[in-house]
């Protein structure tokens, strides 16, 4: 057995990565001006919702790992504990950039068409909920669906709902780093209790609040249509997606020289996580499909009869192959889970299928001003344009840079006093 | 030419044992088998042992149990006897996913527990067969193939300076315990 010298080093966020993601970042902003000065606001918007909510979602996925970890007591985790934390200290970042978004979206408007085709004033984002006197009977933009559920769906709850929730993921992930880095300093078993504690209580809000998020920011989008299976649905996405950036960081951070102490027993873990949350994927995500085709009733079909249309449903097929038949194929052999780089390009994979995912929650509903304006031109192949690859490219740099940062705040990159730590270091399947 | 098939060391402790093997090894002694009570992490490697290719049996069974439910529903529901149900076509793959699902989980689990049963001989009702029992209980077993160019002798010795609290010369590979 390899014997470990220091845990000592810290990360230093210099070099390539520090300037590929500053890249990114500068790709991303001029992409966001360039959406809004040629016209296309709306789409601009739709992409900045989509990349704000991954970037939250990736942040959350990492609370929600040591979470886990904790509930579970699992071992062989101890030692790779401080990249999900990475992740859940950039959450504020991220919250707040999506907070941003969404406020931008509720109340930025410009002169379109209302649910009835008549020009009104919408906003740029939520238009079916958020335009003013959809509740008011005798207006013109009144809605009679939207009113019944005005009580729930208005913007000041809606946004007290999304700072609540953001904060409450944020504030326990903060407490479950300053407990793991108290740790370090005094060793003992009293911030690992408090940990497992908290941890605890963060699950079961967790668990309550990620689908009322989901449903909040991005399923009404389509505020006519529901579905009770879209919390899961999104939940599952955050996860598999968070895995995937985890895997792809710590494989990354090895590459670079760091996480010596990180063995492909390890990776193995994150591949077995990565290989059995994407199936669990496609299960809600079928479950969801299934029901509503099987029901066929007409307004819960409209949201897949709108990705069935010819410039979605290439599209549609795509997001299958890469979220579940491809880490399904590929993962199922224990050899790729061990061999980094074939791991590596599940978990790019995975990235890319997610943020099809979401594309294809958000897009079909934000685009075209709902079921009114059709591009009657438009082929799949030019749904994804300039404005969505680099809006990726962007927020891609966003994540890099703050999370990097955050990780350099670590005085080790390892939770050298976790009681499980030996247990993690031997860590043998 | 004596009558002793193998030779078995019995240790107490799963450190000694593996410091048996490493000296048994180094010594050319070719070890049959080892028997622990609980799974003991690197031994695979250490005896050289082929990694299981259960997975692929699994996988297999897994492919069998989901074409036959899919043919046989075909046969049924497209083939033979076509309903019309809610205005589906006939051929309505998403209805048929949940029971292909299942029948694939169905053969893939059974045909795990029979691969299992067969490669390992543990089909019910049969007596198991055991070189020692203790090796189920509390004592770490290495097994020598006593057919082996290694004299008796050295292979007792080498055993005991490992640590073995007891050795054991056995004329039938596997003692009934009935």
């Amino acid at each position: 057995m390899k014997t470990h010298t220091s845990f000592e080093g810290q990360y230093e966020f210099v070099g390539k990565a520090k300037t590929w993601s500053l890249i990114g970042i500068v790709v991303g902003l001029v992409v966001i001006l360039g959406g809004f000065l040629t016209g296309q606001a709306e789409r601009t918007f739709a992409n900045l919702l989509l990349m704000g909510y991954y970037f939250t979602c990736v942040c959350m996925a990492g609370v929600f790992f040591c979470a886990v970890q904790y509930v579970a007591q699992a071992g062989w985790s101890a030692s790779v504990l401080r990249i999900p934390q990475a992740f859940a200290k950039t959450l504020p970042i991220a919250a707040v950039v999506l907070i941003a978004i969404v406020g931008a979206g509720l109340f930025i408007t410009h002169e379109g068409v209302n649910e009835e085709g008549h020009a009104a004033t919408v906003p740029y984002l939520y238009k079916l909920w958020a335009i003013k006197g959809v509740a008011e009977v005798g207006n013109e933009n009144y809605d009679h669906l939207i009113a019944g559920k005005s009580s729930f769906l208005n913007v000041p709850f809606f946004l007290i709902r999304l700072v609540l929730f953001l904060g409450c993921y944020a504030w326990f992930g903060n407490l479950l780093i300053k407990y793991s880095t108290n740790e370090d300093e005094i060793g003992g078993m009293s911030n690992y209790e408090k940990s497992f504690k908290m941890s605890c209580i963060f699950l079961v809000i967790f668990g309550f609040t990620t689908p009322i998020f989901a449903f909040d920011v991005i399923m009404s989008i389509e505020a006519h249509w529901f579905s009770t299976m879209f919390g899961w649905y999104n939940f599952a996405a955050m996860w598999v997606s968070g895995l995937a950036v985890m895997t792809l960081t710590i494989i990354q951070l090895r590459k670079a020289g760091y996480l010596s102490w990180i063995t492909e027993d390890h990776l193995h873990n994150l591949g077995i996580f990565m290989f059995a949350f994407s199936i669990f994927w496609t299960y809600v995500w079928f479950a969801q499909f299934l029901l509503i085709y099987y029901a066929n009733l007409p307004e819960e079909t409209v949201y897949f009869y709108k990705r069935w249309e010819p410039e979605y449903k290439p599209w549609f097929w795509i997001n299958i192959v890469l979220n579940f038949v491809a880490p399904l194929l590929v993962l199922m052999m224990r050899d790729s889970k061990r061999f980094t780089g074939i791991l590596q390009t599940v978990a790019i994979i995975l990235i890319v299928g997610h943020w099809l995912d979401y594309y294809m929650m958000i897009m079909p509903g934000a685009l075209h001003g709902g079921h009114g304006a059709e591009h009657h031109e438009a082929h799949w192949y030019t749904q994804i344009t300039w404005i969505e690859i680099g809006t990726f490219a962007g927020f891609a740099g966003l994540f890099t840079f703050t999370m990097l940062t955050s990780l350099t705040k670590f005085k080790s990159l390892i939770a050298k006093n976790h009681p499980f730590l030996q247990e993690s270091l031997h860590h043998h399947i | 030419m004596s009558s002793t098939k193998f030779i078995l060391g019995l240790f107490d402790d799963p450190d000694d044992m593996m410091h048996g093997i490493d000296k048994l090894q180094k010594n050319s002694v070719p070890i049959y088998d080892v028997y622990t009570p609980m799974p003991i992490h690197g031994i695979e490697a250490k005896l050289g042992v082929k990694p299981s290719r259960l997975g692929y049996a699994a996988f297999m069974f897994g492919c069998l149990g989901g074409s036959t439910i899919f043919s046989i529903i075909y046969y049924t529901m497209v083939h033979d006897w076509p309903i019309n149900i809610g205005g589906k076509n006939y051929f309505a793959v998403p209805d048929f996913i949940p029971i292909t699902f299942e029948w694939t989980v169905l053969f893939t689990a059974f045909g795990m527990v029979a691969t299992f049963l067969y490669a390992t001989h543990l089909f019910p009702g049969r007596t198991p067969r055991v070189m020692d029992l203790r090796a189920t209980d509390d004592m770490f077993v290495i097994a020598i193939d006593a057919k082996g160019n290694v004299p008796h002798d050295d292979i007792t010795s080498l055993l005991k300076e490992a640590g073995a609290v007891e050795i054991k010369h056995n004329d039938r590979k596997y003692v009934s315990y009935e």
